[in-house]
């Protein structure tokens, strides 16, 4: 297994947020984590990134117990994440942007250097000089990726690529994934789009209240609409 | 007109050192959010370090090299500071960050003048920038003309530090967001760690380049750093163009103001900073920020007035304490009046502090103002003893009247950094202005009246004020005024928006917390029969702040505890060594790291616990720490 998460619990202050989160990520394997609003998706990405401070449990990567480690460790390790709120950096340009992400190659992990990075974001390529905040919410959702991408990561967490996006952007986004996907790059995406999510993964899981209630094939997911009524649809 | 081109060229000569502090305060900022206090301590000891040096290695080699390394040297203490200490505050409330780097410049002081000696010492020349150059039959000495120099170099390549450079673009990027940094794998710690050492570098490379213009002395720590917060707020902090334009700024108006105001020449920079401020609260080349991030508390104990069993038992304290003259001698009681006093100013700048959440590192500006008030009225108006003390404090009052005006217009620690700054200036009016105020002499033989002269009678006048300034701010608290200045502490948009005008309370608080303060500094010139420029100086807020601390920012009495524990100690402390700021200094920071909560919080803490043990319906809640400021 690429990732595997076990009993993951994370608080935030008094509150207790996930309850025995599991999940397994194979190698090259492309993993949805459906769920509404508020029903745990970026805290457990946060948790398996070290940035949910008050948190219990083991994260596995890679075959390596990374759950001790600080953040910026793991990212190196090669575990990348795109945070849900974008946050590139609004002052800097798409190159530096991109420089920060940099991290050394790393064997066994698939390379991305600027120009790779500019023929899968065409967009990105046309405005190296402009600062972060001076672009669409579509380019800076491809920069978040792309910066991300920098660090030669084996696999991503990728917090709800789709949101606020047009339906031209969300295509090209999809065809992104792939891209990234046949470079060997596995994924794991959160999601509340069903439709966006079945277009570009194997697996899924859903996730309420901060507890996984199912996980499958998305054809097992497509032969129990019970579920997707109960958990997705508004 | 040589004249003026001369005064002209000096003052940008001046700039030089200014601008390399104030980048590196700026610098530091940007990335941790902490705005180190303790720069200037930095800035002396490149100074110093660098005076060492050059005088034991000779030759422009040794001078040069002297300037450098000594830059370096403190750089490294830097690194070491920021290793041991501040790591550990990054996520404290500012407060706690800003009074853990004073701590430090305290004790460096002390450090100072254990390790060169108390006398001034005066540094040799720049070998090669030895002479001067003639204009129009005026001097420049080429020393200025070199600085002059510099400051843009150091401007140019510190740019090409933070646009060219992998570093640069991190510290940048951390600039704006530090998690998300951290998950782009950069590890924030050695980020941090040399942002931190760059900025000490600069600040003690500044220091070091002055020691051919001026002698090094163990004060020039808080003259730079009043400087260089006057600096930061005009041109705005975070910004390095800023600090390099401000610097400009503020040296051309001490090199002009000199000529205009002879005596108080640090009029003309107030006024400027005062406009700024109006004007661009955020300073010219600032961002304006989003609203601040509210600071945490340690503990989320509700406040509630004290029932009838408490009113009782403070009661019952008060008659003990009123006894004292019956069982104490003169000295005891003496003791136990300034420390009346000294409750009284606690709790205003509590009052101002916990209630109001405005942080003042220079609240003992109003009580030397109350105390000046009451020397000026009896002596030179003769007034009764009565009319002092009431008209006295209203010196206070105007003080705080005028300087809360502006400094309310800002939070946080251009909050700090602002009522400092204007602590200093009263200082150095109170210092400069010999006509009126006697300088550094103060004003001798401001004696209590027959029916308060005996030391018990003193006590209990003294008691008896304390006492009721702790009621009448208690009754404040918990008044609808009091309420309404805790909701816009709490959140200044929320209590906008249910038509509180946040500025206008936070000013009514600034000036009554200004206006007791006053009082306390009017009492105090009656115990001592005289008054100093010292008495509205920084170690005396200092003194204030760290009572505050210690008997809990976040009770609503615990100022009463600290500053009869406190001053208990500091007067035997006194007594018993020279390095009382050593000392002192590493109680703060000592608090600040191990014991937050202070006094009364700990113990209300305790007996929370105890509470909650034994009936275990009470909310987690309320008592849990909050651990995250997001």
């Amino acid at each position: 297994m690429k990732l595997t998460v076990k009993d993951l619990n994370s608080f935030y202050g008094p509150a207790h947020i996930l309850f025995d989160i599991a999940l397994e990520v194979g190698e090259g394997e492309v993993v949805a984590l459906l769920g509404r609003n508020g029903a745990g998706k970026s805290t457990t990405f946060r948790s398996i990134v070290g940035l949910v401070e008050n948190r219990s449990g083991r994260v596995m990567f890679e075959g390596r117990d990374v759950s001790e480690l600080p953040t910026h460790a793991i990212v190196r390790g090669g575990l990348g994440y795109v945070p849900e709120e974008r946050r590139i950096f609004t002052d800097l340009t798409v190159e530096e942007n991109l420089e920060v992400g940099r991290q050394p190659k790393r064997a066994g992990a698939p390379q991305w250097d600027r120009e790779k990075l500019f023929k899968l974001f065409p967009n990105l390529g046309e405005m190296r000089g402009r600062p972060g905040g001076r672009m669409s919410g579509g380019e800076q959702q491809m920069l978040t990726i792309a910066r991300t991408l920098m660090g030669n990561p084996s696999l991503v967490l990728l917090d709800e690529p789709s949101e606020g996006l047009s339906p031209k952007i969300v295509e090209q986004m999809v065809d992104a994934i792939l891209a990234m996907k046949k470079e060997g790059v596995s994924i794991v995406v959160s999601e509340q789009n069903l439709h966006f999510a079945r277009l570009i993964s194997d697996r899924a899981y859903i996730i309420e209240r901060g507890r996984i209630c199912f996980g499958g094939t998305m054809a097992e997911l497509d032969a129990r609409p019970d579920i997707r009524d109960a958990h997705l649809s508004l | 007109m040589a004249f003026y081109v001369v005064q002209f060229l000096t003052g940008l000569a001046s700039a030089a050192s200014l601008f390399l502090v104030a980048s590196g305060l700026s610098i530091i900022f940007g990335v941790t959010r902490i705005v180190n206090f303790a720069h200037g301590a930095f800035y002396m000891l490149g100074a110093y370090v660098a005076f060492t040096l050059t005088e034991r290695f000779s030759g422009a080699f040794g001078f040069w090299g002297g300037i450098v390394v000594a830059a370096l040297v403190v750089a490294a203490i830097g690194v070491l500071v920021e290793m041991v200490l501040l790591r550990r505050i990054y996520h404290s409330p500012e407060l706690f960050q800003l009074l853990a780097t004073f701590g430090l410049t305290l004790m460096v002081e002390d450090l100072v003048v254990l390790i060169w000696g108390p006398d001034d010492l005066v540094g040799r020349r720049a070998p090669g920038f030895k002479g001067a150059i003639d204009f129009f039959g005026q001097n420049i000495p080429s020393y200025d003309l070199f600085l002059i120099v510099l400051g843009p170099v150091v401007l140019g390549v510190l740019w090409l530090l933070f646009q060219r450079t992998r570093w640069g673009v991190l510290v940048r990027a951390a600039t704006q967001d530090r998690d998300m940094v951290a998950a782009l794998g950069v590890n924030q710690k050695w980020l941090f760690t040399s942002v931190f050492a760059l900025g000490v570098f600069l600040a003690a490379l500044g220091g070091a380049l002055q020691i051919p213009r001026d002698a090094v002395n163990h004060a020039m720590d808080l003259r730079v750093i009043v400087e260089v917060f006057v600096v930061v707020v005009i041109g705005g902090l975070g910004s390095i163009i800023g600090a390099f334009v401000a610097a400009v700024l503020v040296s051309e108006l001490n090199a002009f103001g000199i000529l205009i105001f002879p005596k108080i020449s640090i009029i003309l920079v107030f006024l400027v900073m005062a406009v700024v401020l109006i004007v661009r609260p955020w300073g010219l080349f600032g961002k304006p920020e989003a609203p601040a991030r509210r600071t945490p508390g340690l503990t989320v104990n509700p406040w509630r007035p004290l029932t009838t069993n408490e009113r009782l038992a403070a009661i019952a304290v008060l008659v003990v304490a009123a006894a004292l003259p019956f069982v104490g001698g003169n000295y005891l009681l003496t003791v136990g009046s300034e420390i009346a006093i000294f409750v009284i100013f606690a709790v205003s700048l509590h009052f101002l502090m916990s209630v109001g959440g405005l942080a003042s590192f220079g609240h003992a500006a109003y009580f030397g103002l109350g105390a000046y008030g009451v020397a000026l009225l009896a002596k030179m108006a003769g007034l009764p003893m009565i009319a002092c003390l009431l008209l006295g404090p209203l010196l206070g009052l105007l003080g705080a009247a005028v300087f809360g005006f502006f400094a309310v217009q800002l939070s946080g620690v251009y909050f700090a950094m602002l009522t400092l700054a204007f602590a200093q200036i009263v200082w150095s009016i109170a210092f400069q202005w010999v006509s009126v105020t006697g300088g550094d002499n103060g004003i001798l033989g401001v004696w209590p009246e027959k029916w308060a002269a005996s030391p018990s009678h003193f006590y209990w006048l003294s008691l008896g004020v304390a006492a009721l300034a702790v009621v009448i701010l208690r009754i404040i608290v918990f008044s609808p005024f009091g309420f309404a200045l805790r909701a816009t502490r709490d959140s200044p948009l929320r209590s906008e928006a249910v038509g509180i005008n946040g500025k206008r309370i936070q000013w009514t608080a600034f000036v009554i917390a200004g206006t007791v303060a006053g009082l306390a500094g009017a009492l105090f010139a009656y115990l001592k029969g005289s008054v100093f420029p010292d008495n509205m100086g920084i170690s005396l807020s200092v003194d204030a702040l760290v009572m505050v601390l210690l008997g809990g920012v976040e009770t609503v009495s615990g100022a009463v505890v600290g500053a009869i524990v406190y001053k208990a100690l500091n007067i035997w402390l006194v007594s018993q060594t020279d390095l009382s700021k050593l000392v002192l200094g590493g109680f703060v920071v000592l608090i600040v790291v191990a014991f937050p909560k202070g006094i009364v919080g700990t113990l209300e803490a305790f007996m929370h616990r105890r509470r909650k043990s034994s009936s275990s319906a009470s909310s987690p809640l309320l008592t849990s720490r909050i651990e995250s400021a997001e």
